[in-house]
């Protein structure tokens, strides 16, 4: 079983590489400081398992889980017991270890993760924050639903816990996730173009170098999104 | 020092290995705290604290440790309570490193 570390602390790598390095079949594959950084990794490998840390500067342990279409078993390791119940809100993770970690109980994870599988694109979180009904997405503002017209939006902002929704007339801040929203959106006609925003392609006023002008906002274009937004264009 | 002991196995090479990134993370992450304990920032004062509190459990001072988890609380409640008892821990701690 291949499996990756993310956790900001070093002290605390070496002490689970070292709990992994002790269990026979399980391959530490690579090690990362934080979650962007696997991010990146996961994008282009497969792993089995991934022993990731709740508390990290930026990117939380759940912000990460987030971003995974199809997340893969994760055991988390954290100092902290109290997001033990949020944690098991979520079909991919399998065991939450408390630090320092024996290796008895650490083995007891190993076993529950082997003998565990994941549903092929589970839907992380029960809690539905967005409706789409043809054009329109509902989104649900101190408890009403208020209604945005689809392709009045060019732009969605991730800020923590909450998104921007910027559209022509309004802007409204949402308590929901980029991916959340990126699953209700049409893909012809927005595209994420960075792990913070998500634009609207027609609203595109101009591009250049690794950003792109949207009304007044000049929103980054990660590298590994340049190329799918290329194709997009209509280049002459 | 039982539960470095426990995860080595006697395996000298990883214990070598966890004290010299302790050595290295330690003063670091003690002065993130000294910087935000003087901004009088509580909240990230705490977080350094959540992180310098593994350190301590994995070096095996369980009454520190109990220590830093009740100062951790106090410092999210806006309170310094503690912040001697646990500057002393820090003082343990970079005095023992020092001898390794």
């Amino acid at each position: 079983m291949n499996c990756i570390i993310i956790d900001d602390e070093a002290t605390a790598r070496a002490i689970i590489s070292q709990l992994c390095h002790n269990i026979e079949g399980l391959k530490v594959t690579e090690e990362f400081p934080n979650a962007i950084q696997a991010i990146k990794y996961l994008n282009q490998n497969d792993v089995d398992l991934i022993f990731l840390d709740i508390h990290m500067p930026d990117f939380t342990g759940f912000d990460f889980i987030e971003t995974l279409k199809n997340p893969p078993r994760i055991i988390l390791t954290t100092s902290d017991t109290n997001f033990a119940i949020q944690a098991f809100e979520y079909d991919c993770i399998v065991d939450y270890l408390v630090k320092p970690i024996s290796q008895e109980r650490f083995d007891k994870a190993i076993q529950k993760a082997n003998s565990k599988s994941i549903p092929v694109s589970s839907n992380n979180n029960s809690e539905k924050v967005e409706t789409t009904s043809g054009n329109d997405l509902y989104v649900n503002i101190d408890r009403r639903l208020i209604k945005i017209d689809i392709p009045s939006i060019y732009l969605v902002e991730a800020k923590g816990d909450y998104i921007y929704v910027k559209t022509e007339s309004q802007n409204y801040t949402v308590h929901s996730t980029l991916k959340k929203i990126e699953e209700k959106l049409p893909n012809t006609l927005f595209l994420k173009v960075h792990r913070s925003f998500i634009i609207n392609v027609d609203k595109i006023i101009d591009i250049e170098d690794n950003s792109v002008l949207i009304k007044k906002d000049v929103i980054p274009v990660s590298r590994s999104n340049r190329p799918e937004l290329m194709k997009r264009l209509n280049l002459l | 020092m039982n539960y470095i002991k426990s995860l080595s196995g006697d395996d000298k090479s990883f214990e070598e290995k966890l004290f010299a990134i302790i050595k290295s993370e330690f003063p670091t992450e003690q002065q993130i705290y000294l910087n935000h304990i003087e901004a009088q920032n509580y909240q990230l004062t705490a977080e350094i604290v959540h992180k310098l509190k593994h350190k301590i459990s994995i070096l095996g001072l369980e009454k520190s440790y109990k220590i830093a988890v009740e100062f951790e609380n106090n410092l999210l409640d806006e309170s310094t309570e503690l912040q001697e008892e646990f500057e002393s821990i820090l003082l343990i701690i970079t005095n023992f490193l020092k001898q390794l």
